[in-house]
C-alpha cells in the first residue's frame, strides 16, 4: 500500500498530530515502506484462524462494585498544565472554549 | 573501597549486608558516586540520591533489628517508564514534561516494600519504542562497551538502554526494564548483562506507562542469573489493579537454581537460522548447545517454528495499533506538556506535534491507519490471526522440548546513528525477541561470548508460560559454561 500526502494528512488529523506541509512527503515514503513490508502477512493462510487479542485468560476478572480510591483531587490537579486563567485552584482542568 | 563494593553481585551484596560487612548507607554512597561517574553515558534521566540515602538508612535500621527484607539495602535503577510517586516520570518523552505521578507503580512499590533502594530513573527510547535508546527526548544513551582500539560510541540497545548501562557500568546492582518486543533482552545482550522478560501476566503492568498493552511486560536486568531470580521474586505477583495479571503463586526462583539440567530437552529452532545469520553468532549458538549437552541436557536440533518470519511484521501492526490507542491520552489537558491553541482540536494537534518524537509519531500514525475504517480487517485482524499461529507454533514445539535456545539479537551493538535512517532496518533488530512477546512466553538473555570485534553477544532461553524456574535453571547452566568474565571499558564504580 502506498500512501500519498493527502492520506498521511488525513491519518495525522485522526491521530491529532499537526504535521507541516514539508513533513508529509517523507512520512508518506516511510509509512508506505513499512506498510509494504508488513503486507508479507498476506502470504499466510489464516482462513480458519481466530484472531488472538491477548495471551492472558480470555475472561476478565470481576469484583464488587465499590469505591476503593478517591479524595485526591489536589494530587491529580497538581500535574495539570499551568494556564492563564487558571482553573486548577478552583478544582478544574482548563481547556479552550468548546461551546459557543 | 568504592570499587570493591560495586563489583559484588546482588546475591553477594545481600549476603554481605546480612553479615554487616558494610552498611546499606556505605553501599548506597558508593553507588551514588558511581551514578555520578556514569553521567557521560546519559544512563539516567533523574537521579534520586537523597531518597536513596533515606531508603538505605531505613534498611540499616531493619538490618540492625534483624528484620531484613529480601532486597534490603540493594541499590537499583528504575526504567523511567515506571511511575514513581512524586518523582519525575518522563517515558523519555517531551510530552510528559513535569509529570510527577500521584501514585506508585505496583512493581516498584513491591521492590520498595522488599527493601530496595532507588538510585534514579533510567533513560530509554521514547515511550519504549526503539532498539537503540537513541530516541529519548533527553538524548541518546551510550554503551559502556567500545570496540577495542575504536572510539566510536555504540548504542546500548533498547528500549531499556539506560537500565542496561547502569547495571553493566556498575552504577546499579540491578534495574527494572520492560520488554514489549525485546526491550529487556536486546540491551542486555548489547551490554553483556542478564535480562529476563517474564511470562505475560507474571509482573503487574499497573503504573507502567503503556506502549502495547497485550505485549508489555516488566522484568529485571542484572549482572547474573541468580540476581535475576532474586529480583524477579521481588517484582512478580498477582495484582487486582492489572486485569491481565495472573493469579498464580510466586515461587522462590533462587531455589530453582539447582545447577541440574540433566534430561531437560532443549530445542534449536530451524527457522532462526534463515535470517541471513551472522556466522559468529551462529557459531556461538551451536557452541552453547554443546555446553548444555555436556551438562546433561538433550539437544533437539531443527525443531520447527514455521511462522517465525512473520513475527516481526505481525508485531509492527499490533504494537503500533495498541500504541496509537494508549497514547491517545496525551492530549495536553490533565498533565504534561500543553501547547495552547485557539480550539480544543488545535491544542491537541499542536501539543502532540511538539510532544512526540519522530519514531513515536511514525508508530502512532501507522497504528491509527491500521485501525481505521476500511483497513482494520486487512491489517489489524490479519495480524491478530497470524499471532495466533505464532503462539500455536510454540505450543507445538513445547510438546517436544522443555525450552528453546536461540540468539538474542542478530548483531552486537552498533554505532550511534548507524541505523537511524531506515525504520525497517532498525525493526529487524527484534527478529529473535519478538516471537516470545507475541506468544507471551518467558525468555532470558545471558551473555555468552564476545564478537570478533570484542563486543558482548547474548543467547536467549525461551520457556513455557509461567516456567521462569526452568528458564532460570537452564540460563544458570549456560552462564556457568560460558564463563563470561569480560567487563566493559567504562566501569563507573571501579574494578
Amino acid at each position: 500500500m502506498a500512501l500519498d500526502k493527502a492520506a498521511v494528512a488525513h491519518i495525522a488529523f485522526l491521530a491529532r498530530i499537526r504535521l507541516s506541509e514539508t513533513e508529509l512527503e517523507p512520512l508518506a515514503d516511510e509509512l508506505s515502506q513499512i506498510l509494504t513490508w508488513v503486507e508479507q502477512l498476506n502470504e499466510v493462510d489464516t482462513t480458519e484462524v481466530a484472531p488472538m487479542a491477548s495471551v492472558a485468560a480470555s475472561s476478565l476478572p470481576t469484583r464488587e462494585d465499590r469505591v476503593t480510591d478517591g479524595d485526591c483531587r489536589e494530587a491529580i490537579l497538581g500535574d495539570a498544565p499551568r494556564t492563564v486563567p487558571s482553573g486548577t485552584d478552583r478544582g478544574f482542568f482548563t481547556v479552550p472554549k468548546v461551546v459557543e | 573501597m568504592t570499587g570493591s563494593l560495586t563489583s559484588l553481585t546482588l546475591a553477594e551484596t545481600r549476603d554481605s549486608l546480612a553479615r554487616k560487612a558494610f552498611s546499606a548507607r556505605e553501599l548506597t554512597e558508593s553507588y551514588i558516586a558511581a551514578v555520578e561517574a556514569t553521567r557521560p553515558l546519559n544512563a539516567f534521566i533523574t537521579e534520586t540520591p537523597e531518597r536513596a540515602l533515606a531508603m538505605a538508612e531505613a534498611s540499616d535500621q531493619r538490618l540492625a533489628r534483624g528484620e531484613a527484607r529480601p532486597l534490603d539495602g540493594i541499590p537499583i535503577a528504575v526504567k523511567d517508564l515506571y511511575c514513581t510517586k512524586g518523582v519525575l516520570t518522563t517515558a523519555a518523552s517531551h510530552i510528559l514534561d513535569g509529570f510527577r505521578p500521584p501514585y506508585e507503580s505496583t512493581v516498584t512499590e513491591k521492590l520498595w516494600q522488599a527493601g530496595a533502594v532507588m538510585l534514579g530513573k533510567a533513560n530509554l527510547d521514547e515511550f519504549a519504542m526503539g532498539s537503540s535508546s537513541t530516541t529519548s527526548y533527553y538524548g541518546p544513551v551510550e554503551n559502556p562497551w567500545r570496540r577495542p582500539g575504536d572510539n566510536c560510541p555504540l548504542v546500548p540497545g533498547g528500549s531499556s538502554g539506560g537500565s542496561a548501562v547502569a547495571v553493566a557500568a556498575r552504577a546499579a546492582l540491578a534495574a527494572t526494564g520492560t520488554d514489549t518486543g525485546g526491550s529487556i533482552r536486546q540491551p542486555a545482550s548489547f551490554c553483556g548483562i542478564v535480562g529476563l522478560k517474564p511470562t505475560y501476566g507474571r509482573c503487574s503492568r499497573w503504573g507502567v506507562v503503556a506502549y502495547a498493552s497485550s505485549l508489555d511486560q516488566p522484568g529485571p536486568m542484572t549482572r547474573t542469573v541468580r540476581d535475576a531470580a532474586i529480583m524477579l521474586r521481588g517484582m512478580a505477583g498477582h495484582d487486582p489493579k492489572d486485569s491481565t495479571s495472573a493469579p498464580v503463586p510466586v515461587p522462590d526462583y533462587e531455589e530453582a537454581l539447582t545447577g541440574d539440567i540433566r534430561g531437560l530437552r532443549i530445542g534449536i529452532p530451524l527457522e532462526y537460522r534463515a535470517h541471513g545469520m551472522n556466522m559468529e553468532i551462529e557459531n556461538l549458538w551451536y557452541r552453547a548447545a554443546g555446553w548444555l549437552a555436556e551438562a546433561g541436557a538433550e539437544i533437539i536440533y531443527d525443531i520447527s517454528l514455521p511462522h517465525t518470519k512473520y513475527a516481526l511484521p505481525t508485531y509492527y501492526i499490533i504494537a503500533p495499533a495498541e500504541a496509537s490507542s494508549n497514547l491517545a491520552r496525551y492530549d495536553g489537558v490533565r498533565f504534561g506538556l500543553r501547547v495552547e491553541g485557539s480550539t480544543l482540536d488545535e491544542m491537541y494537534e499542536l501539543t502532540r506535534a511538539a510532544g512526540f518524537g519522530a519514531e513515536v509519531r511514525r508508530r502512532v500514525l501507522i497504528g491509527t491507519y491500521v485501525l481505521s475504517a476500511g483497513y482494520y480487517d486487512a491489517y489489524y485482524l490479519k495480524a491478530q490471526r497470524v499471532r495466533a499461529l505464532i503462539a500455536l507454533d510454540f505450543n507445538q514445539a513445547f510438546e517436544q522440548v522443555d525450552c528453546i535456545l536461540a540468539p538474542t539479537a542478530p548483531s552486537a551493538a552498533f554505532a550511534i546513528g548507524e541505523k537511524s535512517d531506515d525504520p525497517v532496518e532498525m525493526y529487524l533488530n527484534d527478529v529473535f525477541t519478538v516471537p516470545a512477546n507475541l506468544a507471551g512466553l518467558p525468555a532470558i538473555s545471558v551473555p555468552a561470548g564476545l564478537s570478533a570485534d570484542g563486543l558482548p553477544l547474548g543467547l536467549q532461553i525461551i520457556g513455557r508460560a509461567f516456567d521462569e524456574e526452568g528458564v532460570l535453571r537452564v540460563a544458570e547452566a549456560l552462564e556457568h559454561a560460558a564463563q563470561f568474565r569480560h567487563l566493559p571499558g567504562f566501569i563507573a564504580g571501579g574494578r
